[in-house]
């Protein structure tokens, strides 16, 4: 190949690699989501545990005011966990996971869960060394003392609360001591039987 | 010629060859066939739309994130999806999104690598549900036994869409007979329907002679006699209600001849919105021409190849015979094993005992009482029977039919195993299904286990 030629095909490959990665790298990534930060004047710790209180207030009103007086006592309808073939209420654990998966979908940040060290489905195991030693902490504790500290996962670093759940009704007790797959059937009332996992990102 | 004059000629011929090549390709890309651009075969689920790139891709050729849940996203919820993205976004799980990112689409159900691509437009070998579920053969001794690669496969789970398999369910309708005693599908009330939801008012019947076409159009009598005596007539639609359509541009209204699915769907807007959704009107959803058999890829009869698929297709274009719609109209185009057996079928015989009288409403199977299925729904605030015109809604996994449409006559277990047979699905269910799926008794023992363990001391 002569001297002009060469340089004309390694023009053209050069000037179309350069448009071909460009294509390929630049153009298409969509912006990441940002997480936003905590409001002016609030600690994470602050953060969460305010966060800790809606949740769970919110969870005992409808167990309480829903699920245990229309199941319960009035015994009109039944809470289950498959409650839209049955026309049946939401379960309060379903009530709290489907709230989450709202939270989460909106992305404003935080994300938060509810483990258990005896959970009906193995899915909601503690995973992660926080996890397991915050679960264990509040049971403990007997829900006194809730567990704070930080991990990193997946390259992040997140600032993790545990809060004790604690079985506030007999609605709570009772499905789950007569459950196929929980693998504690001696629960009482108002023991820690697992608990909500707040995660703020630092 | 010197040596400078070969090299400017080099040159420009090269920059000539450029500029042809840009204005071939930019021709190519403005114009209606694209195909020069398809990187690779696409799948049988969206070979129909391949061409309309701008459905699942950025301007830049990226892929839309929200592009598949834009056209299957309301399914997955309805199907009360078992891997939702919601199940992968917390931070708990991203060491499991580092095995396998479950929480994109993209993951599992690539386009255009018909090389890797297997059953159900997924990319992973089979066994990909042990990713995640190792623990499974530990926590449930009766799973020992099975191969990671049969989780999917073998009728008792599927990743997205359980609701027919999910273990409650089982053991609900554990016992049950093959078939049930006097099966029924549900009655459609259509007119009761478009009445109560203020679709379309009550009106008296139409005759032959009130027809209102314009005196320059004039319907033929054949034309006049098969609206006159069928549905649309008798509910008091004329013909100005389906033919004046607005103009594109000026919104007012003008008479056409030929009428497209945006006529019908006034009234019979849920249908046509089924009909968009599939695979019948899936092309004139991304604004491409009308679907013809000789663009499937699935067997098609020849004599059809060349046919545009519309409601008119099926449903006939002034007579509107549904029940022709139901089977007729399907075998007109559809020429694989399965539609040719129909006509064999116990299926078929139930049909025909129908029509001609000899069986109650509702007691036969046509294609449509599987395919189209007629399922409650609620629109517009009033419940009503809906044929499903989604036919994939119904098609794969064909779990999916389980509760929209066998359990209307059959059992669950012999359900499932129909289902589990394909040699039985490609014969139309003449026969009895050769293989068991064993997720009933696997329920039925561990109910066993749960009450004796309850009732001792």
């Amino acid at each position: 190949m002569t001297t002009p030629h060469k340089k004309l095909v390694l023009g053209t490959a050069l000037l179309a690699s350069a448009v071909f990665a460009a294509g390929l790298t630049g153009c298409n990534k969509p912006v990441a989501p940002v997480a936003a930060p905590p409001p002016a004047g609030f600690t994470p710790r602050q953060m969460a545990d305010g966060l800790f209180v809606v949740m769970s207030s919110d969870r005992a009103v409808y167990t309480k005011q829903v699920v245990a007086r229309l199941q319960n006592e009035a015994k009109v309808i039944k809470a289950s966990e498959h409650f839209k073939d049955e026309k049946a209420l939401p379960l309060p654990a379903q009530m709290f996971r489907m709230g989450a998966e709202a939270v989460a979908e909106k992305n404003p940040g935080f994300t938060y869960g509810l483990l258990s060290l005896w959970p009906i489905n193995k899915q909601n195991m503690p995973k992660t060394d926080a996890e397991k030693a915050g679960l264990k902490f509040v049971a403990d504790s007997g829900g006194k003392t809730n567990f704070y500290t930080e991990e990193t996962l997946g390259g992040k670093k997140y600032f993790t609360a545990v809060y004790a759940d604690v079985g506030v009704s007999m609605a709570c007790v009772s499905c789950h001591n007569g459950h196929k797959d929980s693998p504690r059937t001696d629960f009482k009332l108002d023991e820690v039987m697992g608990g909500v996992v707040i995660r703020l990102p630092l | 010629m010197n040596a400078r004059q070969k090299t400017i000629g080099v040159w420009l011929g090269w920059v000539a060859f450029l500029l042809a090549m840009t204005a071939y390709l930019t021709h190519r890309w403005r114009g209606p066939d694209r195909t020069a651009f398809l990187p690779g075969p696409t799948s049988h689920g969206h070979y129909q739309i391949e061409l309309a790139c701008n459905a699942c891709h950025t301007p830049w050729m990226g892929v839309k994130e929200k592009a598949c849940l834009d056209c299957h996203g309301a399914e997955l919820k309805a199907a009360n999806d078992s891997h939702p993205k919601s199940k992968f976004t917390d931070p708990r799980n991203a060491d499991r999104l580092q095995v396998l990112a479950a929480d994109n689409c993209l993951t599992c159900h690539k386009e255009h690598v018909p090389e890797r691509t297997r059953a159900m437009g997924v990319m992973l070998p089979d066994d990909y549900c042990y990713r995640c579920h190792q623990e499974t053969v530990k926590e449930r001794p009766s799973h020992k036994d099975y191969a990671f690669n049969s989780c999917a496969t073998a009728g008792c789970h599927n990743y997205h869409d359980n609701t027919a398999l999910y273990e409650d369910f089982l053991v609900k309708h554990l016992d049950e007979p093959k078939t049930k005693s006097a099966p029924r599908v549900a009655t459609r009330a259509l007119l009761a329907f478009l009445n109560e939801s203020e679709r379309w008012p009550k009106k008296p019947a139409l005759t032959a002679a009130e027809h209102d076409a314009p005196a320059p159009v004039r319907a033929d009598q054949e034309t006049l006699h098969a609206w006159a005596t069928t549905s649309h007539a008798r509910a008091g639609v004329n013909c100005s209600d389906c033919h004046l359509v607005p103009d594109a541009q000026s919104k007012t209204k003008r008479w056409s001849d030929k009428l497209d699915h945006t006529a019908c769907a006034t009234c019979h807007k849920d249908e046509v919105g089924g009909f968009l959704a599939g695979k019948h009107g899936m092309r004139l959803a991304q604004g491409l021409p009308p679907m013809r058999p000789a663009l499937a890829r699935q067997p098609m009869r020849r004599e059809a190849a060349h046919r545009e698929l519309s409601c008119t297709s099926c449903h006939g274009s002034h007579e509107f015979d549904s029940r022709r719609a139901a089977v007729e109209s399907c075998l007109a185009c559809h020429n694989d094993s399965h539609s040719l057996a129909y006509k064999n079928s116990p299926h078929f015989a139930l049909w025909a005992a129908e029509t001609k009288g000899a069986a109650p409403a509702g007691s036969g199977v046509s294609c449509a009482t599987c395919h189209l299925p007629r399922q409650q729904s609620a629109t517009d605030g009033v419940t009503r029977v809906l044929v499903e015109h989604n036919q994939n809604a119904n098609l794969r996994p064909n779990e999916k039919m389980v509760r929209s449409v066998c359990l209307d006559c059959h059992g669950l277990g012999f359900t499932l195993d129909a289902l589990a047979d394909p040699a039985l699905v490609r014969a139309n269910f003449t026969g009895l299904p050769a293989r068991h799926v064993e997720s009933l008794d696997l329920a039925a023992r561990r109910l066993l286990e749960t009450q004796s363990k309850q009732t001792k001391p």
